[in-house]
């Protein structure tokens, strides 16, 4: 029987036949819609990715006039950057990676980020990341982000002045790790309303706040009432994107607009976050490394597509490394990443990537 | 999009199912999402008919290449005296009738004369 030269979710290489590969597109979707509660994709849905998976191409591409509007995390780390940021080492500054990124690399937008790319550590430096930002806006036409990670986990214990869960939850002090985390979310959320509001008065065209939740349920409330705020107060326009397909319960009773936050799907996710009034949400759907690519494709499109479904905001779905169906590894083929990319888009239906 | 480097990762979505940036009119269409909260298929036909052309054609690299230096919204090739930064922005806020903040600023700062 036939073999399809494919990859798994560690982007290892792997023969498998036809069948193989329909029976691990079923159980994707089913995967995902089981866990969402979410309807799985059609029989002419799964018929699409099993020609996206088998097509001997190297890369796909979609449909001439169905392209999307590409916003990016990270900024422009990985060309001058180091490993931990997929960096390659580039001896550039990070204003002309920026210019690159515009006209050598095709972006609809790019961003501005410090280099640790956490808000924390952003506002002792704030003026030199102010005066990155003017620079850059004076010479770029592309819309033009300030991009960082809410990382709550900076603010405790032995980083910040609050509590660690990590360490508190172990010990059974589950009321002295839940007062620990609102204290630090309250002052994560003070520090990222102090950067949004100074990146807007310089004209920035938007906020990213990357990887959200990644510490949990109350991460999530500091970014929703961040956002709520810097909505409310300037011009900014604010991209959520997440860290996770579910927001982990490290709290487990905080709440926002009645909604607890723990467990939350793709899909209920980005209800709040437009209540909060952002402008783009960007979901995330986690790659299984033990589970083929088109497993993770299909399961990623499953959540996706309900999210987009769900959404009145523009949905950019996140597909970095470990995500969106992109296989976690170092060097993701771009075999699997253009299959990912076209998924998102033809079936997940979403505004951008 | 996420993490990766260069090459896998921007350069990869950009070839598959990226608009272009200002190849085409990526930016113009983003502009619409960022600052209208527009879904894609709204984005689109807003620029296009401000462009008075198609929407498949918002993406064509040889379409948009001539009419952006028809229009003076910034090219992607190196051209003297074509609008750079900040000029091509306050002419796209002109064209697409957007607010862009960094073009509202420069005219704060020019003031009324």
């Amino acid at each position: 029987m036939t073999k399809v030269y494919t990859r798994m979710g560690d982007g290892h290489a792997v023969e498998m036949t036809v069948d193989e590969i329909r029976a691990d597109i079923l159980a994707g979707t089913e995967d995902a819609a089981d866990r969402g509660k979410i309807p799985p994709l059609s029989e002419g849905e799964r018929d699409y990715l099993l020609d996206l998976f088998t097509f001997e191409g190297k890369i796909v591409g979609v449909v001439p006039g169905d392209e999307v509007v590409l916003t990016d995390d990270g900024s422009v780390n990985a060309l001058y950057g180091a490993q931990s940021s997929s960096g390659v080492g580039v001896p550039i500054s990070r204003e002309s990676a920026i210019r690159v990124y515009e006209r050598a690399f095709a972006m609809d937008t790019m961003e501005v980020g410090h280099p640790d790319y956490s808000f924390k550590p952003v506002k002792p430096i704030i003026a030199l990341e102010l005066q990155a930002m003017e620079s850059v806006l004076h010479t770029t036409i592309i819309p033009m982000y300030y991009g960082a990670m809410p990382n709550l986990a900076l603010y405790a214990r032995p980083d910040g002045p609050f509590g660690n869960p990590a360490d508190l939850l172990p010990m059974g002090k589950i009321d002295e790790a839940r007062s620990a985390q609102e204290e630090a979310a309250e002052a994560s959320t003070r520090d990222m309303i102090y950067v949004g509001k100074r990146m807007a008065e310089v004209g920035a065209d938007g906020f990213n706040f990357d990887t959200t939740a990644s510490a949990g349920d109350a991460e999530f409330l500091a970014t929703l009432n961040a956002v709520e705020e810097l909505a409310r107060t300037t011009d900014l326009s604010i991209e959520v994107g997440m860290a996770a397909e579910f927001v982990l319960g490290m709290h487990g009773k905080v709440t926002y607009d009645g909604v607890r936050l723990a467990g939350l799907y793709p899909h209920q996710q980005v209800k709040l976050v437009e209540k909060a009034g952002a402008h783009i949400f960007g979901p995330v759907v986690n790659t299984n490394t033990r589970r083929s690519t088109a497993w993770n494709v299909s399961r990623a499109v499953t959540f996706v597509k309900a999210c987009s479904e769900a959404a009145t905001i523009p949905v950019h779905a996140n597909v970095g490394i470990g995500v969106g169906g992109v296989p976690m590894c170092e060097t993701p083929p771009t075999s699997m990443v253009t299959r990912a990319s076209v998924a998102m888009v033809t079936i997940g239906r979403v505004d951008g990537l | 999009m996420g993490s990766g480097d260069p090459y896998g990762m921007p350069i990869s979505h950009a070839l598959a199912s990226g608009m272009g940036g200002i190849r085409t009119a990526g930016d113009l269409v983003a502009r619409m999402q960022l600052h209208r909260k527009m879904r894609l298929p709204e984005a689109k036909a807003y620029v296009a008919e401000k462009l008075h052309i198609g929407t498949r054609e918002l993406s064509d690299e040889v379409t948009m290449r001539e009419l952006r230096e028809e229009l003076d919204i910034g090219v992607l090739t190196s051209m003297p005296k074509a609008a750079r930064g900040l000029e091509a922005k306050a002419r796209i806020a002109s064209l697409l009738e957007v607010s862009i903040p960094s073009v509202v600023r420069l005219r704060e700062k020019i003031g009324p004369g």
